[in-house]
């Protein structure tokens, strides 16, 4: 039986979901998995303060070498995930990111959906640039400690699954609510309202992984390719594609996350997905 | 020479390089660093601190 690729890639994520979050008895106690595994990245955005978390967010795990006193850029998790997006590119996204997927459940509220204008999607480059690699190696203090500043004052994901899960099992914590945290509920409140009206709103507007497997789906191995002496310009993939890419006109956009919606749409098979290039495609 | 450097393709590299930045970092200790902040209840990245 052949099973259809939207259905695959379902699969994929809840088991990715799964290996990322399998520590759920945490969530009750607070505590969070303290094992080896968390030496080690996760391909997608998952916070390693999620009580289930399994592995070390590479977003944080960026700021956490670069904000230390030995240390401004942190080979070992760049190298991870420049070796992971040059072999696949945006791929991680359409199928390994649990924050990904939770986007596109939500996604799956039935309400009318928007485009946003094109300027949007150049935000996560200034967060990536500024809020990742630049602030937590520049401003330290005294002993040459920074601070995770993407963390610290954006990311939604880390608001979600760790720190409202562990505030409502430790009571103390209640003490340390402040106007950072005021902010970072607010950021999270327009990321899930947003991605109810936009497609993996949070992906297109705010993720700095996103952002740097989007630069690397230029080079990637894996990648999409067209065959134009077969299209016939229907616009069907440009349709159902979640990110508003045209594979048409840009197959190698940043903004395409490889889920493959449009290689099925196509009547004419024209698109394609592979690790090979090949004569008779124009990429 | 030009002719060996065409063959490369970019993403072959990028595996190659990010795989040299794994080992270098590795190699100066900061899977330690990625590590300790893992596996602490880190304050300030959910907003707390
Ligand atoms: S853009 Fe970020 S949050 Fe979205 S799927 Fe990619 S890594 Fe995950
Ligand atoms: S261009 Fe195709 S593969 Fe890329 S995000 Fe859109 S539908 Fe998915």
């Amino acid at each position: 039986m052949k099973i259809k690729s939207e259905i695959k890639r379902r699969l994929l994520q809840i088991v990715a979901f799964g290996y990322s979050n399998p520590f759920l008895s945490n969530f009750p106690a607070g505590k969070i998995y303290k094992g080896s595994f968390k030496n080690f990245c996760n391909p997608g955005m998952n916070c390693y303060s999620c009580p289930a978390a399994s592995l070390a967010c590479p977003i944080g795990a960026m700021q956490a070498v670069s904000d230390s006193m030995n240390f401004s850029f942190s080979f070992y998790v760049v190298g991870i995930i420049l070796a992971i997006g040059a072999l696949c590119g945006r791929w991680v996204c359409g199928f390994l990111c649990p924050f990904g997927f939770l986007q596109d459940l939500i996604g799956k509220i039935p309400v009318p959906k928007f485009r946003l204008p094109k300027p949007f999607k150049y935000i996560k480059y200034i967060v990536l640039l500024v809020f990742v690699l630049i602030l937590p190696a520049a401003v330290t203090n005294y002993m040459g400690i920074g601070k995770p500043t993407f963390c610290e004052y954006i990311c939604p994901v880390g608001t979600l699954e760790g720190g409202i899960p562990l505030l409502s099992t430790h009571a103390e914590l209640a003490g340390t609510i402040g106007h950072i945290f005021a902010l970072k509920m607010t950021i999270l409140v327009i990321v899930i309202a947003g991605c109810i009206f936009v497609k993996r709103f949070f992906c297109k507007v705010f993720c700095p992984l996103g952002a740097f497997y989007g630069l690397m789906n230029k080079i990637s191995i894996y990648h999409m390719s067209l065959d134009k002496s077969m299209c016939v310009r229907c616009g069907m993939c440009a349709a159902v594609c979640d990110m508003d890419v045209d594979p048409v006109k840009e197959l190698k956009s940043p903004e395409c996350i490889r889920c493959g919606k449009c290689v099925s749409a196509c009547p004419k098979k024209a698109l394609k997905f592979s690790l090979h290039h090949r004569n008779n495609t124009l990429q | 020479m030009k002719e060996l450097l065409n063959k490369i393709r970019p993403g072959y590299a990028g595996i190659v390089l990010g795989i040299l930045f794994v080992i270098y970092g590795v190699s100066r200790g900061e899977v330690s660093h990625v590590l300790n902040k893992a596996i602490n209840i880190c304050l300030e990245c959910i907003g707390l601190g």
